[in-house]
């Protein structure tokens, strides 16, 4: 089988469309009225329509950003804002209609939770179609819903705290999602408790044209500790897609919370996402976020560090094949004394590939003995690639300690040879002197994790060799 | 049957535009143990390189040919699998890939499990290794045969080893990998004495064992004492200038490399 046959059979585990009945889609295009149709079919609460109405008129106002990846081409109106594909929400396996199980089967989701899952929300396209919550969870206190089912159950937790991480106004995309949200997951984590098990929600985006936007809120009460694992996979479709997710985690006194992304959206996915998480005294945040998929991102994890001794982390790859355009990054602001923070990038690029790194630090007045340390390598596969560092330092108190590193580099070809003198393909060869700059990186990753990672990078590569 | 040989042929290598090999001849057969023997740029790296199929080296005249076969237009990798290996002087690091991982997945493709994968279009990763237990009990072996600390598997791959680290690295693969035909480039380099010993004594166990048809490209005599070649060539300017049994170490040994300017000339 020739490498080009073998890549198509190897992607048609990601690229598929199943047919699915969807039970309510709105028109296409934005619009006042069908905020209010999608606020009315979720039977939501007078606040939450309100707060989707002056998200839309700030979304309105709000200019598209020019100074990232070029959204020139990006018509809002070619999207459609709500699909829901099943009427009610199946409380178990057996409930789910076989359209949709035939997708989970073929992306291996099924397998994967009897390996090691314990509850999983897997959203399908915009609702949360199957959830199955340990009892033990239950026992602790903590809740891990779909975002409309926080909605309703947990009306006083959400309304406290959404738009409170991440504002309305943030950026023009916050706006829209904040305006058309559906679907996303509700974490909440009471004191002192430790979640064991990483909780894991599988997105899909399953419709052409179907703009997706999640909403998720995690809050980690003080002292508690929590991993929240978000893994994409998304197939092709011949029209744009939209994905313009909110992440709002609220870390408190003491806590822990980590969040894992692996993002292979299909290459005609603009992915704009806004990921925040606001830290309070002597509490940790970990992002850890891989992107190898969609047409374009913008995406730049945030860790707001508001309270003594607070400390952020922020771990991100990027892999940008042909025609693809990364602006990535991260941001460490430092509101308070002795507040420390790490952010590591690496990326890859290959064929025309552009993967840019956007990296903020920001020391507040205030924040004395701040630390934060910036390093990040890009790696270059030949000639036509390209990539962009942009470091934002911005410090206002004398004591604070900032580093920056950045290096380029490109795969050598004694390296090529070395490898291929043991008896390594070229495309083996490459592989592994990926995995290799990859490997702190994957280090952080659950083990399954780290395979489906080295997977797909194998897949991205196998594209470019040969 | 007909004898199992490595043969240089009028062998003409150019780096650059730049004539570097001027006519090499040489047969190593199957068993036998060459030295090749020449002062520093006299062209004995460059021969390894061409020999394992370097993109930098432009073969303009003459062939390489593994049991008659000639290997001119096989990418290094083809070369390996049929049965060459070419221990380096200068291994590069590859950061991030630890030893372990490393010799798993070489051993894997020079045993043929990635190739087997292809063709059977499993695309899976553990589909082209070779199952880990297998990996592990001949790993195991090698190390103690080596006698290698197990730690140093978890190190990423020559990065930041010392060159005796490198060079056990370097003979611990080619274990491994058992080719039928080794060139070993100034095995000793950076070696002490006891490192010496041990990385001659792993491989004179492996030519005893495989029959391996081994050439040692060598500046000094010194790792000639624990590996006895058979035959001893001289190298300068590009070409085997004189060849002989091993009394020819010891008149090196003994006259040094100067000679060579007046006998053979500039």
């Amino acid at each position: 089988m020739t490498d080009d046959l073998r890549q198509l059979k190897d992607q048609s585990r990601y690229d598929f469309t199943t047919e699915v009945a969807y039970a309510h889609a709105v028109r296409p295009g934005l619009g006042e009225d069908i905020v209010r149709e999608i606020s009315a079919v979720k039977r939501e609460p007078p606040w939450m329509l309100e707060f989707r109405l002056k998200a839309l008129q700030v979304f309105l106002r709000m200019p598209v950003p020019t100074w990232s990846v070029d959204l020139t081409a990006l018509n809002f109106d070619d999207f459609t804002y709500y699909m829901r594909p099943t009427e009610k929400k199946a409380g178990s396996w057996e409930e789910v209609p076989a359209e949709i199980k035939e997708t989970f089967d073929r992306l291996g989701i099924q397998e994967a939770e009897q390996k090691f899952l314990a509850g999983v929300e897997t959203q399908f396209d915009s609702e949360a179609v199957y959830g199955a919550l340990k009892r033990e969870w239950e026992e602790q206190g903590i809740i891990f819903v779909d975002m409309d089912t926080a909605v309703r159950d947990y009306p006083d937790l959400v309304r406290a705290h959404i738009g409170t991480v991440v504002p309305v106004g943030d950026n023009k995309f916050a706006a829209l999602n904040s305006a058309f949200w559906s679907g996303g997951s509700f974490v909440y984590v009471p004191p002192g408790v430790e979640v064991a098990i990483p909780l894991q929600a599988y997105f899909r985006i399953n419709a052409q044209g179907l703009g997706q936007f999640e909403r998720t809120i995690i809050i980690a009460d003080e002292g508690s500790k929590v991993h929240y694992i978000e893994g994409c996979t998304a197939p092709s479709y011949s029209r744009q897609s939209l994905h313009t997710g909110v992440i709002e985690i609220l870390v408190k006194r003491g806590a822990s919370a980590r969040y894992t992304t692996i993002q292979n959206w299909s290459r005609n996915v603009y992915n704009l996402v806004t990921q925040r998480a606001k830290v309070e005294a002597e509490g940790s945040m970990y992002w850890v976020d891989a992107n190898l998929g969609s047409y374009k991102t913008m995406k730049y994890p945030a860790v707001v560090l508001s309270g003594p001794r607070a400390h952020g982390e922020i771990m991100s790859i990027a892999f940008a094949g042909d025609g693809q355009h990364y602006d990535a990054g991260a941001k460490a602001i430092h509101l308070a004394p002795a507040t420390t923070s790490t952010i590591t990038s690496k990326s890859i690029s290959k064929g025309n590939g552009r993967s840019g790194f956007r990296g903020l630090v920001r020391i507040n007045p205030g924040a004395t003995g701040a630390q934060a340390k910036v390093a990040c390598d890009a790696l270059l596969l030949d000639p036509y690639s390209r990539s962009d560092t942009y470091p934002y330092l911005e410090v206002h108190e004398d004591d604070a300690q900032v580093e920056h590193e950045a290096t380029v580099s490109k795969i050598s070809e004694e390296q090529l040879f070395y490898l291929m003198s043991r008896g390594l393909s070229e495309a083996e060869a490459s592989s592994l002197i990926i995995n290799g700059f990859l490997a702190p990186f994957v280090k952080e990753l659950p083990m399954e994790y780290a395979v489906e990672l080295n997977r797909l990078i194998q897949l991205q590569m196998e594209g470019s060799v040969g | 049957m007909a004898e199992s040989t490595l043969e240089i042929r009028d062998l003409h290598v150019s780096v650059g535009g730049k004539e570097i090999l001027k006519g090499v001849n040489l047969t190593v057969r199957r068993g036998e143990i060459h030295a090749l023997m020449g002062p520093n740029g006299s062209g004995k790296s460059t021969l390894s390189y061409t020999l394992m199929g370097h993109p930098h080296y432009t073969v303009t005249q003459g062939d390489i040919l593994l049991d008659g076969v000639s290997l001119l237009g096989l990418t290094p990798d083809e070369r390996a699998r049929r049965g060459l290996f070419l221990a380096m002087q200068y291994p590069v690091a590859i950061p991030g890939v630890t030893l372990q991982n490393f010799l798993h997945v070489a051993v894997s493709a020079q045993r043929g499990y990635g190739e087997q994968a292809r063709q059977q279009g499993d695309s899976r990763i553990q589909a082209r290794l070779m199952p880990m237990g297998l990996f592990r009990k001949e790993l195991d072996e090698q190390l103690k045969r080596l006698q290698i600390d197990p730690l140093f598997l978890r190190r990423y791959l020559n990065e930041g080893f010392s060159g005796g680290e490198k060079k056990r690295a370097e003979i611990l693969q080619l274990a491994l990998l058992r080719p039928a035909f080794a060139v070993l480039d100034e095995p000793d380099s950076g070696l002490d004495i006891d490192a010496v010993r041990i990385v001659s004594e792993g491989v004179n166990r492996l030519h005893a064992e495989l029959q391996m048809g081994l050439l040692v490209i060598t500046h000094y005599q010194r790792i000639l004492n624990y590996i006895q070649p058979q035959l001893v060539h001289i190298f300068y300017k590009g070409q085997i200038v004189q060849s002989g049994d091993a009394s020819l170490v010891a008149v090196l040994e003994e006259r040094g490399y100067e000679w060579l300017e007046k006998e053979v000339g500039g």
